[in-house]
């Protein structure tokens, strides 16, 4: 072997080496970044109070209005994303399951969906509540927030789904059951583990999108009480505190920040935990 | 099979086909409603003229996109250029030259941080990045700038899209059968060489549609971006400028676009056009992975 070749390919590894490990400490320095910023803001009087009123012009009080909301915004979406999707889901696996075409002309056109960019749903949310005449409220947030999840939701199932040996149905089938029984009860049983990670993962997109909600979900002080009042999200209350010119109300935002990433770390850890747990009883 | 199992199996039936359209409908009621919202300024303006034409006057109704979205291809051309080659060699690296411990340890990891929002990159790009230009890069290159640039928009998409890219890529990176590798090895290749005339050859589409991904996610994002661009209409190359992208463009002007005739028509259209750009992008590039899987 010549000289070079053994040149050629140290440089190479080192330069690969170099960027695997780059990506690692740029990712790390940005949480780093974030909590070392928040921490220090961080309090339970902002985690658990209520704004004060004027929170732009540094009014006092916390973000609960924003926790709360987001979880509803989030919660709500991810309820319709499921009585959508998980049929959805089980449809393609389970009546489609001879037309291959079909299923993977449908899982490519949810692949491309995924990567619509969310302020273009916002934009649409906002056109259909032009349309049927409703203000920025609750109930408009979760529908858009449903909008951008679903594909994701179902893509992830599907992926699951996908999985699980047709010999397994065919079983089911020989037993007698109908279509239904044999999505419900051995299909979706098989999948539950990775529907929960599949739900948990449309749920942490859900809770931290922004863009979506800018003009669908309004903002406001406090936490809806029906669906028709204007609700205040997370990454929102982020995005317009650290506008402000006052150093307090900006501070909030990087508490804010950092419990928005804690919600989102514990949101994916869990699902990984979980469908480690609930995995353990599927047939393989 | 009695009538109730009958009945509930026909039920379903319809919510499952019900739900099935619903979500292949999506996309179709998108465009619809939002070229429907567009559409009046489409008939006063003709395409050419919305794209090409850079005065921007909605006081005047004169709309001319083409500051935004030399802004929204700027950003993303830098974001490509600072994130594409460091994913590519992280991938190679992680697929390749480490162990599988490393590599399993890894894509948990990357995963989680694929989820982190938005707003907090934006969080950390204000933090880190508009310093970063404006204390040490403007200065370096001789000139001045307030940090709220293109390039800091360019370097905060780049950050973004590594978690996006490097999953895409390893994915891609482990379709290449194992028998190809151990093959050109056995013929004497160094690890390098294999890498080079077997790995990247044969995952070429795949690799090209991670990085084409990564572009379409980097050009439509929104709140990261509009934190730290610093949304000045700018016609400009010089990346310590501010830009002006167009979802920063939709996003910034929701509260006052009712009073000026025309101008939610001008943003719906600004909407239609992404909607429609990365759709087309996601489409091609979904379609060259959805062919390499089946390899």
């Amino acid at each position: 072997m010549n000289r070079w070749k053994l040149i050629e390919e140290w440089i190479f590894k080192i330069i690969s080496f170099v960027a695997a490990y780059s990506v690692v400490l740029i990712l790390l320095y940005l949480l780093i970044v974030v909590f070392n910023k928040g921490i220090g803001a961080l309090s339970w009087e902002i985690v658990f109070s209520m704004p004060a009123g004027g929170y732009y012009f540094g009014g006092g009080g916390g973000i609960l209005n924003a926790i709360v909301g987001s979880f509803y915004v989030s919660i709500g979406a991810t309820v319709l994303a499921i009585i959508i999707g998980l049929p959805a889901a089980l449809f393609i696996n389970v009546q489609l399951i001879r037309l291959k075409r079909t299923q993977n002309t449908i899982r490519f056109l949810l692949d491309a969906l995924w990567g619509i960019p969310s302020i273009v749903y916002g934009a649409f949310g906002f056109a259909v509540m032009l349309f049927f005449g409703l203000n920025a409220s609750l109930l408009a947030g979760i529908i858009t927030v449903a909008l951008l999840i679903t594909p994701i939701l179902v893509r992830a199932f599907d992926e699951v789904l996908k999985t699980i040996p047709v010999e397994l149905q065919e079983a089911s089938y020989s037993l007698g059951s109908t279509r239904t029984e044999t999505a419900l009860k051995v299909l979706f049983k098989q999948g539950f583990a990775g529907f929960i990670t599949a739900l948990l993962l449309a749920f942490g997109r859900g809770i931290g999108d922004a863009a979506s909600v800018l003009f669908t979900a309004g903002f406001t002080d406090n936490i809806p009480v029906t669906f028709d009042e204007p609700v205040a999200t997370l990454p929102l209350s982020i995005f317009f505190q650290l506008s402000s010119p006052i150093e307090e109300v900006r501070q909030r935002a990087y508490a804010a920040a950092v419990v928005l990433t804690v919600i989102i770390l514990i949101i994916s850890v869990s699902a990984r935990f979980l469908s480690k747990r609930y995995s353990k009883n599927i047939i393989k | 099979m009695n009538r109730k199992r009958m009945l509930t199996n026909l039920l379903v039936n319809i919510w499952m086909q019900g739900g099935l359209y619903i979500l292949l409908a999506i996309p179709v009621l998108i465009a619809i409603g939002l070229y429907w919202k567009a559409a009046p300024l489409l008939n006063e303006h003709s395409l050419a003229d919305l794209i090409f034409s850079s005065k921007w006057f909605p006081m005047k109704g004169e709309f001319g996109f083409l500051p935004f979205i030399f802004s929204s291809f700027y950003v993303t051309l830098l974001a490509f250029i600072l994130s594409a080659p460091l994913c590519l060699f992280a991938a190679i690296y992680l697929t390749q030259f480490s162990n599988r411990r490393l590599l399993n340890f890894m894509l948990p990891v990357i995963d989680i941080l694929a989820g982190i929002p938005s707003v907090v990159y934006g969080v950390w790009g204000i933090l880190v990045i508009v310093p970063l230009v404006s204390g040490r890069i403007a200065p370096f290159f001789g000139s001045t700038s307030s940090g709220y640039s293109l390039l800091a928009g360019g370097i905060v998409l780049a950050v973004m899209c590594i978690p996006y890219m490097l999953n895409m890529l390893i994915e891609v990176f482990h379709t290449i059968p194992v028998g190809m590798k151990e093959a050109s090895l056995s013929l004497g290749a160094t690890h390098w060489e294999m890498v080079k005339h077997v790995i990247i050859r044969k995952g070429f589409p795949g690799i090209i549609s991670a990085f084409g991904l990564g572009i379409a996610k980097a050009f439509g994002e929104t709140i990261a971006v509009l934190m730290v661009v610093g949304n000045t209409l700018n016609l400009t190359l010089s990346p310590l400028k501010p830009g002006y992208p167009l979802p920063a463009l939709i996003a910034n002007n929701y509260g006052e676009m009712m009073s000026i005739p025309d101008y939610d028509s001008a943003l719906m259209f600004a909407a239609l056009l992404l909607f429609v750009v990365i759709l087309i992008i996601n489409l091609f590039f979904r379609y060259f992975i959805h062919k390499t899987e089946k390899i």
